[in-house]
């Protein structure tokens, strides 16, 4: 398993609006492991994340591939159907979107067709440990969410979409404790169900990984990976900051 | 299968004059008063000019239309009898299967002449009629020489003219006192042969405390030349009755769909227009009620959906007469491909509607920078102690709304069709069931389309 890397980026550098943000990015996160991506704010960490997503609007050099196929140029939905999956930083509210009509669309759109009941039944499980009112289930998308509600809901959808890859960017934030618990426990659940699920956290803090503890953290400054480590370079950065990457 | 757009028996030549108007009156034996009401139509139509202060419509040439098509086929009550080129057409549109049990009664009109009624048993007892225009005329001609242009006047409009010199087809309804139609009355229209005008004449007539929902669906496959089509739909409700009138029509992109839709409402009465127009290549509809009395109530909910080369021109009316009436206006329109879509109302409170209470809530979505939409309000509030509400909104669809949607794995088309159709649930859900499939699947039909 060690030897199979589900989402791998090479010289990968990003560009929006004729600026580059990113800058020659390399990393690889094999099959089953989870890897953290650290750094502070404007580091092009959210940019990193989009850019693997296939999001149009930005421009990319370098290769990506997923489960050894390159998909630098596939479309977005494409990439979705392939097994990637990203979980945005602000989820975006789609009025009038029922959750069931959308996950029901996204899941046939990836594994096939598959009855409501069948649907509901599986997210009524994962709703329960996600701490989730299952009366959300028939809300619009994302409508009226508060902010932990949506990040549940992004969790769920993992759950549900059953990815090879999924990019989490700040699941974390915004969430309290008991929250923050039940976002944990989801993605331990996704980790459980599918032991070759790769995860790549993106995340100010540590907060996060004392839950889920990384197999690699990266740190990202200024559009590049500064540094890579354990676990313990994200309490490092805990403790000290990214001051130390600033004086560089 | 032998192409059934050569099955038409019966053509009167392209054009329109007195002679023409009436091959069509003779060939309906009509009764005098009704010529003569065609022949001043006709008088009144040469005299009015055409209305400039809405749509383009100096590509129309109304003297390069067939103004009478009559089928090969002749009226058919059985299901069993209706011949198989026309029920390989109801295929064609797409017409659910579903839909044949649900129609308790149908009229199906098709080039311009109805193939296919039937009417439930139940209703015909209650008193209830059902049939087209024609047949009306002589079956019903009182009841037709009472109300038959008491809403919409030939001199109401230039198309209002035209409709009563040429009209064939269409429906009548009478739901008599205290009856309650329970399923919707439904009836299919289309245009068959190239550059053939089609002139429906409706009329609905629901005696106090009835309750009726009529559905009327088009669909209409391409041609090459433009087409008209020119109806005019007249409601009289009655004290305490209710009248919903659904229409979806989805013509073909050269046709010139020109509409005058009219209902009295009278005391505690209460009319809805629900009204979705997909395709042509230019609609002017502006669905209207008059609430004549007291507590008399109108909602109107429409959408619009304007593609390349399309201009939907559409909107609302509504004439507050009386005290303690309501209105709702709900308008939505949809614009891709350089498509537009302008929403031209009037919202009317005369000084005697005191206490009028009124609501109209007009929402634009564009798909695209080169599509437009233009909104065209005029409220006219001459009473006191009124309560009026308006409001307008033109958003533009959201891109990160969409890759979000497909960052889940949805296609571009996919995606557009699920927001397109989260704008207009409103409208869907007041369909009845096999129509909002079908508005489903034509949102993502249309959407395949669309410029990603």
């Amino acid at each position: 398993m060690e030897n199979s890397l589900q989402l791998q980026c090479t010289s990968l550098s990003v560009s929006c609006a004729q600026k580059e943000i990113v800058h020659d990015v390399s990393l690889a996160v094999p099959a089953g492991q989870v890897h953290a991506l650290m750094g502070p704010n404007g580091s092009g960490k959210s940019t990193l994340a989009v850019a693997l997503m296939g999001h149009p609007a930005y421009n990319t050099s370098g290769t990506i591939t997923l489960a050894g196929h390159d998909i630098t140029d596939v479309p977005i939905h494409k990439r979705a159907q392939a097994g990637l999956f990203l979980s945005f930083q602000q989820p975006h509210e789609i009025p009038g979107v029922p959750i069931a009509t959308f996950i029901k669309a996204a899941y046939e759109a990836i594994h096939g067709a598959i009855t409501p009941q069948a649907l509901k039944e599986r997210a009524a499980v994962y709703m329960d440990v996600l701490c989730m009112d299952e009366a959300l289930w028939f809300r619009n998308l994302h409508e009226g969410f508060s902010g932990g509600q949506r990040k549940k809901l992004e969790v769920l959808q993992l759950l549900l979409l059953r990815p090879k890859v999924a990019v989490l960017d700040e699941i974390d934030s915004g969430l309290d404790v008991d929250a923050l618990q039940a976002v944990a426990n989801g993605l331990h659940l996704a980790r459980k169900e599918q032991p070759t699920l790769s995860l790549l956290l993106i995340t100010h803090y540590q907060r996060l990984l004392q839950y889920i503890t990384p197999d690699v953290v990266h740190v990202m400054h200024q559009g590049r990976i500064a540094n890579r480590g354990d676990a313990t370079l994200a309490l490092a950065i805990e403790q000290q900051g990214y001051a130390a990457y600033e004086a560089r | 299968m032998k192409r059934d757009s050569q099955s038409s028996a019966f053509n009167v030549p392209k054009g329109l004059n007195e002679s023409i108007v009436r091959t069509i009156a003779e060939q309906k034996n009509e009764p005098g008063w009704l010529i003569d009401l065609r022949l001043q139509a006709l008088e009144k139509f040469f005299a009015m000019p055409m209305p400039t202060w809405g749509a383009d419509l100096s590509a129309l040439d109304v003297q390069d239309i067939y103004y009478y098509l009559k089928p090969f086929e002749q009226q058919s009550t059985d299901w069993q009898q209706v011949p198989d080129s026309i029920k390989n057409t109801f295929d064609a549109l797409g017409i659910p299967q579903a839909e044949q049990t649900f129609l308790a009664g149908v009229g199906a009109q098709y080039e311009s002449e109805m193939v296919y009624k039937r009417l439930r048993r139940e209703w015909a007892d209650k008193g209830v009629i059902f049939c087209d225009m024609s047949a009306a005329v002589h079956e019903h001609e009182a009841l037709l020489r009472r109300y038959f242009g008491s809403v919409v006047p030939a001199h109401d409009n230039k198309f209002a003219a035209l409709n009563t010199a040429v009209w064939s087809g269409g429906s009548f309804v009478y739901v008599p006192e205290g009856v309650h139609i329970a399923m919707p009355l439904q009836a299919y229209f289309r245009i068959n042969a190239q550059s053939m005008g089609q002139f429906e004449r409706t009329l609905i007539i629901a005696e106090p405390g009835s309750f009726v929902h009529y559905v009327e669906g088009c669909s209409a496959p391409l041609y090459r030349k433009s087409s008209l089509h020119s109806a005019v739909v007249e409601v009289i409700a009655q004290p305490q009755a209710h009248v919903r009138y659904t229409t979806i029509q989805n013509w073909s992109n050269n046709v010139y769909n020109l509409v005058t839709k009219r209902a009295l409402a009278k005391k505690q009465s209460r009319v809805e227009w629900i009204d979705g127009n997909f395709g042509s290549a230019v609609t002017m509809k502006y669905p209207c009620v008059v609430l004549q009395e007291p507590e008399a109530q109108a909602n109107i909910l429409s959408i619009a959906v304007a593609g390349k080369g399309q201009h939907q021109d559409a909107g609302a009316k509504v004439i507050h007469l009386a005290p303690h009436t309501k209105s709702s206006i709900v308008s939505k329109s949809i614009c891709k491909d350089g498509g537009r879509a302008s929403y031209r109302g009037l919202l009317k409170v005369t000084p005697y509607a005191e206490h009028a209470h009124a609501k109209v809530q007009c929402e634009a979505l564009l798909l695209d920078d080169a599509s437009r939409s233009d909104t065209y309000p005029t409220i006219d509030v001459q009473a006191e102690q009124v309560n009026i509400g308006h409001e307008a909104s033109v958003s533009k669809i959201n891109e990160e709304q969409l890759i979000y949607l497909m960052s889940r794995g949805l296609t571009d088309a996919h995606a557009r069709a699920l927001v397109v159709n989260a704008f207009i649930d409103a409208f869907v859900k007041a369909l009845p069931m096999e129509y909002a499939v079908e508005i489903n699947r034509l949102i993502a039909h249309e959407m395949e389309g669309s410029i990603g």
